[in-house]
């Protein structure tokens, strides 16, 4: 049943997957550059890195999901190079995904054999298909009713079904792309169990999660990718959890260090008077209650990993949730914040992090993209002049040097350091007070990075407030005028003047987290 | 970038144009136009004319399939509107019918848009409900029968002539311009197609789209009891067995005719007419040609598919690359 | 099936013994399952068979079925449980019927058909159908077309009813075969007008135009009185008289149609009478009385109405029934 380790290949030598020199691009943009992996027989391998890091890639790169531009994979010593998901599970390479992509209205029986049902004159054995399921299952302590849909049992118990189907049809490496997400702790640990159940047995596991405590109580290995390139590979036990989300949010101290000099002709004196405070703000479930204030021309940095509640934060402040608790004064005066339509009239601007589901409207044009929000401020009944449009499309198409400088092309045509720049126009050309960035830089090609940085320093000095979301601590540390660092959707740590450096970051993040117990 | 519409539009244009000439071909007096009882009279004229219910319907349909919606119920809107002024129009004066029939259309768009907008069920079966549920209302207000009527003045709105032209024409072109005038005069238009194309993203930039998408139904409504009242006023009489039967599907059809996606996103008012129009004029062309009427349906899908065809951008790159080819 | 068998001998030698001085006074219960009321004329079929019931002194019961099978068989067990004395039916479907026939068979309870005749497996399923003869129909109103213009030649132009439907079928062949024979009668343009007021306006209006305004033409023959009203406008519309330059004809004799009649617009119109149940009734009341089996087939009458029938009186009589 359970597929016993291969004994000639079971040295240190051969190691059960490497991937080597592994690229893709998608529309000539890196996702992955030059990574190489390597799997040992019965490790269980942590892939780490944050939004964008090129995790989701690697899992389809190597699946034959998507076809790889340029590397190798070798399992077992032999290359294989699957052009399907289909392909890859009957390589030995199985993939549970955090949506289990299992049939929920068929039961576990045949879930577990779909496919591969055993047959006899060309009929389902019914009676053998349990009796196997139930003798599968019971290998993961699963004692449960197989004769029910799938969909009756939490996404647990579907987890290890998944599992289970893989781990029969004898795979040899098993990747689980988050699949922890949505289980609770008991469900963690059974699934744990699991794996390291299964890594006795010889098969290679590449977990993919981003809770930290997890990858220190169960990974033997980690390999942390950050912009579609390998960081590195280590030992889990020889690497301090500091050290790790160095790797996955830092670059080399020295460089960051480097630019925080330019900040400092930025620094204001905070103006109490035109201030922006949220007080206690927070919605019970989503974000626990923080302050916030904002003078004109700061900066103020969200620090953290990925779902430790900074876009839910920034979406607090939008109104796109409405707040429970606190209030929001500007001037002095209550503001009550229910839609984005408030705080759009209060001054209040958001380019959120999913640029294409929700920033750009990829169909209409830059002109049309760029005077968006000023139009729907405005309302439909008074209408900016089509020489009015152009003028402001003019204007900042110049000022933000978008390419091409063509404001009737479909903004969708445009690069992603295009479009972005554009959803900047959208809101400077409202002349906000304060605006909300969600991870600016994210996807978008190194000269259009270093551009985006340079206009949000710029705006500050032209007394807007803003508010940066972003996994590039370097960058955060060079126009941050104070750092606010989230874990576990709460603000843990806010950090000021010279405290504001890399190494403080990461050690806030990192601070005193309880190590789940193994 | 000065001549962009008429470029877009120039496949519906040619289309109409052409269908046009095979009628001209099939019935050499298609384009013969005389002066009957002070209103133009001819097979040319009819097109307009008996396209102008499915042109206004198309005029409000167009906006909704811009929000990325669709709405099913304009054919029983039209009942509705059609037997409401049917059975108020000998009792009572015209101001009152139009506006209780026009009110009725509104309230129906209304209906669909709270559906949609705020209860967000899908609009293919928020309308739906009224599409079934409307034609029987409209039956109701009929008790089953064919009202007919008798005042002058609801019945010049199907067979009365300003300026010779049949008054329908002249509403559904009244309704294009003030809907031009109102859409792409104000923001509105900009608001709508960015609703359409993301939905999200135009809520984050401060567009209140549950209103839009509620505004762009009862503009419908009330574009479909506008064709209610013409076609009730063209036969004197509100049949709501009959009455705007499968219209919807008309509408929809000049809508894509059009070159609209239903995915939402950007729209021509003006083309939607023409998608209209030629559609009726498929119909006149048909009747004209004195096919035996089995072959009705399978004429209009042919050209239909011909139309869209056309329109294809695959097939123009097709056709392109034919053309470049060396003989 | 002419000959009645030995059940219904005996059947009828009873109640000719026990009922003779019972015929009037015996309260006679009917029910009756009726389709829905989809039309006009279904409505006014309804009203007709309640005042025949009303003037025979007989309960009728009603069910509307909505046009769905289900919903009649459901009323026709319903009828066979409270024991009625007779079912009524008129068939939306002409199939699916055995069982639930049988059902009243079983219960001695027979059942008359209206309007429309079901699959002929069933025929000794049912006492008899009182149904018109749509191929007859079509064939007085040609009848009346022949007579009326002796030997001068005709352009006809044909509304035809919606494609497929066998009454439209029917009354197209009805037509065609009574001016077959009349060589100087011709049809020249046929369309189908779905048998909508609307459609019949927009069809005559393009044979009007096909046949250079409508001077070619010399009658308009319709599958029905509705897309005759609608053709009449669009004749008048375009200068023609309707009535005077150009004649017509139409079958089912709906009220409106006899507006136009006595307004001198429309010439002739052949009846499909909605009094199904009154023959359904007689037929019902003989048998019941002397024992009289029916014919299998009752043909209610096609009547012609023209001018000469005082078309104001017979409008005022119809307007009511719910046409």
């Amino acid at each position: 049943m359970s597929p016993s380790p291969s004994p000639t290949a079971a040295t240190a030598a051969t190691p059960l997957l490497a991937v080597r020199g592994l690229s893709k691009s998608f529309a000539g943009f890196p996702a992955l550059d030059g990574v190489d992996v390597t799997l040992r027989h019965g490790e269980i391998h942590a892939l780490l890195g944050e939004n964008g890091a090129g995790k989701s890639t690697f899992i389809k790169a190597i699946t034959g999901v998507v076809t790889r531009d340029a590397g190798t994979v070798t399992l077992d010593g032999a290359p294989v190079a699957p052009r399907s998901a289909d392909e890859a599970l009957k390589a030995g390479i199985a993939t549970v995904y955090q949506e289990v992509n299992l049939l929920p209205n068929l039961t576990v029986a045949q879930n577990l054999f779909l496919g591969r049902q055993p047959t006899r004159f060309g009929l389902v054995r019914e009676v053998e298909m349990r009796r196997r399921s139930i003798a599968l299952l019971r290998d993961f302590d699963l004692d449960i009713d197989v004769g029910a849909p799938l969909g009756d049992y939490s996404v647990a118990v579907q987890h290890l079904v998944a599992i289970a189907r893989a781990v029969d049809m004898s795979a040899r490496i098993l990747i689980l792309d988050e699949p922890t997400a949505s289980l609770d702790a008991h469900e963690v640990e059974i699934l744990f169990r699991v794996m390291r159940n299964l890594a006795g047995k010889g098969l290679g596991i590449l977990f993919v999660t981003h809770f930290l405590d997890q990858v220190y109580a169960i990974t033997d290995r980690i390999t942390v990718l950050r912009n579609g390139r390998l960081v590195g590979e280590r030992e889990t036990a020889a690497l301090p959890r500091m050290e790790l989300i160095r790797m996955m949010l830092g670059r080399e101290l020295s460089e960051a260090a480097s630019e925080h000099p330019a900040k400092a002709a930025t620094e204001a004196a905070p103006d109490a008077g035109g201030a922006i405070r949220f007080e206690g703000f927070g919605k019970a479930g989503y974000v626990a209650p923080f302050d916030l204030a904002l003078a004109s021309g700061q900066v103020v940095g969200l620090a953290g990993l990925l779902g430790s509640g900074r876009t839910e934060t920034a979406r607090l402040l939008f109104g796109v949730e409405s707040a429970d608790h606190g209030r929001l004064t500007i001037d002095g005066e209550a503001v009550r914040l229910a839609s984005p339509r408030d705080a759009i009239r209060h001054g209040f601007g958001y380019c959120p992090e999913e640029r294409k589901t929700e920033g750009i409207v990829a169909e209409l044009t830059v002109r049309e993209n760029i005077v968006l929000a000023l139009q729907a401020r405005r309302g439909a009944l008074h209408p900016l002049s089509r020489r009015e449009q152009d003028a402001i499309a003019q204007r900042f198409i110049t000022m933000l040097d978008i390419r091409p400088p063509d404001p009737e092309r479909p903004i969708g045509l445009l690069s992603g350091g295009n479009q972005q720049k554009a959803l900047l126009a959208r809101w400077l050309a409202t002349e906000p007070r304060l605006l909300i960035l969600d991870e600016p830089t994210r996807g978008i090609d190194v000269g259009a990075h270093a551009e985006i940085i340079r206009l949000i320093r710029q705006l500050c000095t032209e007394g807007l407030a803003l508010v940066v979301i972003s996994s590039e601590l370097e960058e955060i540390v060079s126009y941050a005028d104070r750092v606010i660092v989230m874990r576990d959707r709460r603000q843990t740590a806010v950090l000021e003047g010279e405290a504001v450096n890399v190494t403080a970051i990461l050690q806030a993040i990192a601070a005193d987290t309880p190590p789940l117990a193994a | 970038m000065r001549f962009r519409l008429p470029r877009k539009g120039l496949p519906q244009i040619a289309a109409f144009v052409v269908v046009l000439l095979i009628n001209f071909a099939v019935s050499p007096q298609f384009f013969d136009i005389r002066l009957q009882d002070g209103r133009l009279f001819g097979s040319f004229i009819d097109v307009f004319n008996r396209g102008a219910p499915v042109a206004l319907l198309s005029l409000g349909m167009v906006l909704v399939v811009a929000t990325r919606g669709i709405d099913l119920s304009v054919g029983a809107v039209m009942a509705i509107a059609g037997a409401i002024a049917a059975t108020l129009a000998d009792t009572h004066a015209l101001p009152v019918v139009l506006l209780a029939a026009l009110g009725a259309g509104l309230l129906c768009g209304l209906w669909n848009g709270i559906l949609v907008a705020v209860l967000g069920i899908q609009p293919i079966i928020a309308t739906l409900i009224l599409m079934v549920a409307g034609r029987g209302i409209a039956q109701l207000i009929t008790e089953g029968r064919i009202v007919t009527f008798t005042s002058p003045e609801l019945a010049r709105f199907g067979g009365g002539a300003i300026l010779g032209l049949p008054v329908p024409v002249v509403l559904t072109a009244s309704v294009l311009a003030v809907a031009v005038i109102a859409i792409r005069g104000t923001a509105l238009g900009l608001l709508i197609e960015a609703t359409g194309a993301n939905a999200r993203a135009s809520a984050l930039a401060g567009i209140e789209t549950r209103t839009t998408t509620i505004a762009v139904y009862v503009w419908s409504g009330f574009c479909a009891a506008l064709a209610g009242i013409v076609a009730a006023a063209d036969i004197l009489g509100a049949d709501a067995n009959n009455a705007g039967l499968w219209l919807e599907l008309d509408a929809i059809l000049a809508v894509v005719i059009a070159g609209s996606s239903l995915l939402g996103g950007r729209f021509s008012l003006a083309l939607a007419v023409l998608g209209a129009l030629t559609i009726q004029a498929m119909n006149t062309g048909i009747l004209l040609a004195g096919f035996r009427p089995e072959f009705n349906l399978v004429v209009k899908a042919v050209v239909v598919l011909l139309v869209l065809l056309a329109q294809s951008p695959r097939l123009s790159g097709v056709a392109v690359l034919l053309a470049r080819r060396p003989a | 099936m002419r000959r009645p068998t030995s059940m219904t001998m005996l059947l009828a030698a009873t109640m000719l013994a026990g009922g003779l001085n019972a015929v009037n006074a015996a309260e006679l219960t009917v029910g009756f399952s009726q389709i829905g009321s989809e039309s006009g004329w279904r409505a006014a079929e309804t009203s007709v068979s309640k005042s025949e019931a009303k003037k025979r002194n007989i309960t009728l019961k009603i069910a509307d079925a909505q046009q769905k099978q289900e919903n009649q068989i459901k009323a026709i067990r319903s009828f066979v449980a409270q024991g009625v004395d007779a079912i009524f039916l008129a068939p939306v479907v002409s199939t699916g019927w055995d069982s639930v026939l049988k059902e009243a068979k079983e219960a001695k309870i027979p059942v008359i058909l209206l309007d429309r005749d079901i699959d002929p497996a069933g025929k000794d399923l049912y006492l008899t159908a009182v149904t018109s003869d749509s191929v007859h129909e079509g064939e007085v109103a040609g009848k009346w077309l022949a007579k009326t213009v002796g030997t001068k030649p005709c352009n006809v132009v044909e509304l035809q009813g919606t494609v497929g439907a066998s009454v439209a079928t029917n009354r197209k062949k009805g037509f065609d075969t009574a001016i077959a024979s009349t060589s100087n009668i011709k049809v020249v343009r046929s369309q189908t007008g779905d048998f909508t007021r609307a459609k019949g306006k927009e069809v005559m209006e393009s044979f009007i135009k096909a046949e250079g305004g409508g001077k070619s033409i010399c009658a308009v023959y319709a599958h029905n009185d509705d897309m005759m009203v609608g053709a009449i406008q669009a004749m008048k519309e375009a200068g023609l008289k309707p009535g005077k330059d150009v004649l017509t004809v139409s079958i089912d004799a709906v009220p409106d149609i006899f507006k136009a009649i006595a307004a001198g617009e429309a010439n002739a119109t052949v009846e499909l009478t909605p009094d199904m149940a009154g023959p359904a009734f007689d037929a019902l009341t003989a048998y019941k009385a002397k024992g009289t089996v029916p014919p299998k087939w009752i043909q209610t009458e096609s009547k012609l109405y023209t001018s000469a029938d005082d078309p104001q009186k017979v409008y005022d009589s119809k307007k009511n029934l719910g046409y």
